[in-house]
């Protein structure tokens, strides 16, 4: 069996961390909500682990799925009018909507009209700090994939990618 | 308009959490994994007059009391690797043990009403202590007649030991048992504390 933490401790070490990934990923209005699921999900599972290490990132990606389970809930992708376009499939958001967004603390809208994979990269490399090599761990794919969703992910929130 | 540089994403992704409240979102999580039976071991750290002490509990009741000199970390680490890693601190569950505790302290309660989890103690001590448990209040016994009551009369330094481990000291009395002589001898929390606790019951012979 693992010697595994007292639970409290992941609280007072990752929690902070997590509701900063929440917010940025589904919004101030739903991330509470996501964050108990996340952390009642992790509850669950902490006894079955087979061992500590790495438990920032194991918190984080319960975090990521919950988010991708609230997207596909159906929540709202809110994109602010008259800042958004379609560009070649995906969408892109101009640079003052981004300004204005970060101002207003609201980038998260901006960053939801990502797919998945480059959402959670984005925000796990800007607002936690995320080494890439437990960014890819954490998106299942190899540690180029996971630069290639942060960068392609920054180039839709510039407008560059065409 | 000059686009977004990373320092600015950084700075706004980093930022959106600052207006929700961290504590009010732990506090509603420890709420609901209370009523989903997913807090194993619950703690609290409480004042007292000798210092600050850690409770903690299960289900079944108060499962060990730290007294000051005991560290914190090292007491939630032995619980989480006995008992269940899901070690939380929720101070609600531990409520009635410090409303009693805090009455006992005031010479108000002189006798503890919470369940005890009896699980720490095992084998002689356990029966020692479960002795120790009947010791009323204001009265002590020798080393001796609480090893006489646990069924072996000349296991006195067993039951020094037994009390030396008690992993529930102020709810088991173990204060209450003293050197033959009279002198009230060693005690987990140190002897100050234990004359403290005897002269707070108007124990302490002179």
């Amino acid at each position: 069996m693992a010697t595994l933490p007292p639970f409290q401790e992941l609280l007072d070490e990752h929690a902070r961390d997590v509701l900063g990934f929440l917010v940025a990923s589904v919004g101030p209005h739903d991330a509470e909500d996501v964050f108990q699921e996340t952390f009642i999900a992790a509850l669950r599972a902490y006894p079955d682990l087979s061992h500590g290490d790495n438990l920032h990132s194991w918190l984080l990606t319960i975090a990521h799925r919950k988010a991708v389970d609230h997207y596909r809930a159906g929540a709202r992708r809110a994109v602010p009018a008259g800042s958004a376009e379609e560009v070649g499939g995906g969408v892109a958001v101009s640079d003052e909507a981004l300004e204005r967004a970060g101002d207003d603390g609201e980038i998260w809208k901006l960053v939801s009209v990502l797919p998945p994979k480059q959402r959670s990269a984005v925000v796990l490399r800007f607002a936690t700090d995320m080494a890439y090599s437990q960014i890819a761990e954490l998106l299942d794919s190899s540690e180029e994939a996971a630069r290639r969703n942060v960068h392609e992910g920054l180039k839709k929130l510039r407008g560059e990618l065409r | 308009m000059n686009p977004i540089t990373d320092k600015e994403l950084k700075s706004a992704l980093r930022g959106a959490a600052g207006e929700l409240d961290l504590s009010d979102a732990t506090a509603r999580l420890l709420e609901r994994a209370e009523e989903e039976g997913l807090v194993e071991v619950a703690y609290a750290t409480v004042d007292s007059p000798f210092g600050r002490l850690l409770l903690a509990g299960t289900d079944r009741g108060i499962v060990k009391v730290g007294l000051p000199n005991q560290d914190v970390d090292e007491v939630l680490s032995q619980l989480a690797a006995r008992f269940s890693p899901r070690v939380l601190e929720a101070p609600r569950r531990l409520d009635p043990a410090r409303r009693e505790l805090d009455e006992y302290f005031e010479g108000k309660l002189t006798a503890f009403d919470v369940p005890v989890d009896w699980r720490l103690s095992r084998g002689f001590a356990d029966k020692v202590l479960h002795a120790v448990a009947r010791i009323p209040y204001g009265k002590t016994l020798s080393y001796g007649e609480v090893a006489a009551k646990a069924g072996n009369p000349r296991a006195f330094r067993a039951a020094g030991t037994a009390c030396g481990i008690n992993p529930v000291p102020l709810i088991v009395p173990c204060h209450r048992v003293v050197q033959a002589g009279g002198k009230p001898g060693n005690y987990g929390g140190g002897p100050e504390m234990k004359r403290a606790l005897l002269e707070l019951e108007g124990s302490l012979q002179r």
